[in-house]
């Protein structure tokens, strides 16, 4: 085990530059509106499977690992939605996984977001139609952004997840004078 | 691809056959009347057979089988007009929740059947049997019995569906006495998306990216054992490179798959820096996938008739150098997984699933592998081009959460060598037909060989071509009721590595 950590220390990071600036304040931008007050520069997501495929997950998954190291953006994933500012959902809102998803939702604290992550989560996907899914995963809860894909790369949810960070930042900045 | 498939021997003969149905291929499907169908359970329950699925039909219930002995396969056909079956459930546990299934998703009853209990169907969608009357239902939801747990002391946990990681939805109940687990029950059916419903009247591009998406881990193997179903069906000729390819992306997502497990298994152990590592190898993967293919999970790569992108200079050579970084890379990880005492002391002797139970449900993938089964799809019944290449199938007996991760480990190791002969020997030509139009109605069958064991597909084309039924069976069927078996007497703290060492797919188990 010596060997492998002294060989971590010589090597360079795999750690890669963050997304482009202009892509995260374009994604910013459409995210103003719902933007709220400020939580520090830091982000807890509590992420929900809701009946998706898992193609989803491997891809959030990667977020982790040396390449895209989503904690250094003060973004983590935590185990409860107690905990949580975001929620990361994914799959085609499955009829089995309707009620988990809202009292996950109302178990989680305001202000709150709430991300649909992959086309499934958007409309479906190839699932729409089915007697088996809800139409839109809008009808149940307000979605604050779309991450489109299937399933899209960390890359895709790296910029959508900084968006929100850079919402939030730029909604504290406007309500400071008064806020307090 | 249909010449090296066998069949069970004269099933005709053997199950009291009735009549051998015409355009079944490769497999002989063969209608057989009650005698002949209990005549199958009692070999089921003697272990002379594997059962690889049981599903249902307009007015019949299908069971695809395996004779070990001979290597051969077949499919027996019962017919139920009242909608009645004798259960194999009753005698062969292997089939109780399939049976429950059939109850939900045709209204076919199990004569006999010893838990009555739905599984897919939780109450929630507004229609009961989907696949046979869908009758409307009020989808309000109904409550679960669990199974009874008497005796002293003892306290229930129950977990999910929405779960602590990153991981899918599924209810599990585990009743323990102090740390000791003494029963544990999963429920599933959450994930749960009406696929075979969405695959009937699907033209082949829409059913080929439905099947890619039964469980997104195993795109590939799905979208493969799809194609050859329908290749089978329609007796298409597929081109030798695109068969080649097709295995490429196979054991690409074998080996992505296995880097992703053994990280997380050790991690489950509290051993980050293992996962740390083979996360990096997974990522390496995938993004060598995606300079090859087009994508970094291969989604939508192979099709009916072929595969839909070839592999260039720059793929090639993106996939050459990822074997070679594997190479360099993934001996230290197997030194650092073997000399770690602490991490050795969680993982030798913790799950151990008896090889019985592996061979009575006929386990696939390193679960059964680790208990001492000797069966892989790419040798049996085999598929092209794995006759032509060399590689063994490791097989351990103890069954421990050790032996499982062993066995990916042994993958891995045989896969890359997989990649190397096939970039190597890769055929030149087109990789792409059509598929043949089909003048009548036929089906077909295929077992492929995925990361996690064998995934059984069967399809049914109308005389239009479309998809009239398809049925598409995870490995997953009969793991997860041995994860129950594993986890008895282990301590709680070990259900998450239990748990991992199977990676059972909730998505394709709940289709």
């Amino acid at each position: 085990m010596r060997k492998l950590l002294f060989q971590s220390l010589n090597q360079l990071p795999l750690t890669e530059p963050p997304p482009p600036a202009a892509t995260v304040a374009e994604l910013a931008a459409a995210l103003d509106g719902s933007a709220r007050r400020r939580l520090g520069r830091s982000l807890a997501i509590r992420m929900i499977d809701a009946g998706s495929c898992n193609g989803c997950e491997l891809e959030i998954n990667a977020l982790g690992n040396a390449f895209y190291d989503l904690e250094r953006f003060g973004l983590h994933f935590v185990p409860s939605p107690r905990h949580a500012d975001v929620l990361l959902i994914t799959g085609p809102i499955t009829c089995n996984m309707r009620e988990a998803l809202l009292r996950t939702y109302q178990a989680t604290p305001s202000p709150k977001w709430v991300v649909a992550v992959g086309d499934c989560a958007r409309h479906g996907g190839c699932f729409a139609g089915s007697y088996a899914v809800v139409k839109d995963l809008a009808e149940l809860l307000p979605v604050d952004l779309y991450l489109p894909g299937c399933p899209p790369n960390p890359t895709a949810l790296l910029t959508g997840l900084l968006a929100l960070l850079q919402a939030q930042e730029s909604a504290a900045r406007r309500m400071q004078p008064g806020s307090g | 691809m249909t010449e090296n498939v066998v069949t069970i021997a004269n099933p005709l003969s053997r199950f009291g056959g009735e009549q051998r149905v015409a355009r079944h291929r490769p497999w002989p499907r063969v209608v057989v009347d009650r005698h002949g169908w209990n005549q199958a359970a009692a070999q089921l329950v003697a272990g002379e057979l594997c059962l690889l699925g049981l599903w249902g039909d307009v007015d019949s219930v299908h069971m695809a089988l395996h004779d070990p002995r001979e290597a051969s396969f077949a499919v027996l056909s019962l017919r139920c007009p009242e909608r009645r079956y004798p259960s194999i459930g009753l005698r062969h546990p292997a089939a109780l929740r399939l049976e429950r299934t059939l109850v939900d998703m045709y209204d076919l009853i199990p004569e006999g059947l010893p838990d009555s209990r739905p599984w897919l169907d939780h109450g929630r969608w507004p229609v009961s049997h989907p696949l046979a009357a869908a009758e409307p239902n009020a989808g309000g939801g109904r409550p679960y019995a669990f199974l009874a747990n008497d005796g002293h002391s003892l306290h229930q946990i129950p977990v999910g569906p929405v779960h602590a990681g990153i991981i899918e939805p599924g209810h599990f109940r585990i009743t323990a006495n102090g740390e000791i687990v003494v029963r544990l029950e999963a429920r599933l059916g959450y994930a749960h998306k009406g696929v075979e419903r969405l695959m009937m009247g699907a033209d082949l591009d829409r059913a080929s990216k439905l099947a890619g998406r039964v469980s997104g881990d195993s795109t590939v193997a799905y979208a493969l054992a799809f194609a050859q179903a329908v290749e089978s069906a329609s007796v298409a000729v597929v081109p030798a490179r695109a068969l080649w390819l097709r295995a490429l992306m196979a054991e690409l997502e074998r080996i992505g798959n296995h880097f992703g497990d053994i990280g997380a298994v050790c991690n489950d152990a509290g051993f980050g820096l293992m996962q740390a590592h083979c996360a990096v190898l997974r990522e390496r993967v995938l993004r060598a996938s995606a300079i090859a293919f087009g994508h970094r999970q291969m989604r939508d790569g192979v099709v009916p008739g072929g595969v839909a992108v070839d592999i260039d200079a720059s793929g090639d050579a993106a996939v050459r150098a990822l074997i070679a970084e594997m190479r360099l890379r993934f001996p230290a990880l197997i030194e650092l997984y073997d000399s770690t005492a602490s991490l050795q002391d969680r993982m030798v002797g913790t799950g151990i699933l008896d090889s019985g139970l592996a061979r009575s449900f006929a386990a696939g993938g390193y679960v059964g592998r680790a208990s001492g089964r000797n069966f892989d799809a790419r040798r049996v019944p085999g598929y092209a081009p794995y006759d032509g290449l060399r590689f063994s199938v490791p097989v351990r007996q103890v069954g421990d959460v050790n032996d499982r991760v062993w066995i990916r480990i042994e993958e891995v190791e045989q896969s890359l060598g997989l990649i190397e002969q096939i970039l190597d020997g890769l055929p030149v030509g087109p990789v792409r037909i059509t598929v043949p139009a089909v003048a009548e109605v036929c089906e077909g069958i295929a077992l492929v060989e995925g990361f996690r064991g064998d995934v059984l597909v069967w399809v049914r084309l109308a005389a239009d071509g479309r998809v009239a039924r398809c049925h598409l069976r995870d490995p997953s069927w009969f793991q997860w009721p041995l994860l129950e078996a594993a986890i008895d007497g282990n301590i709680v703290a070990d259900f998450p590595l239990c748990n991992k060492s199977f990676n059972c797919s909730y998505s394709g188990h709940d289709l």
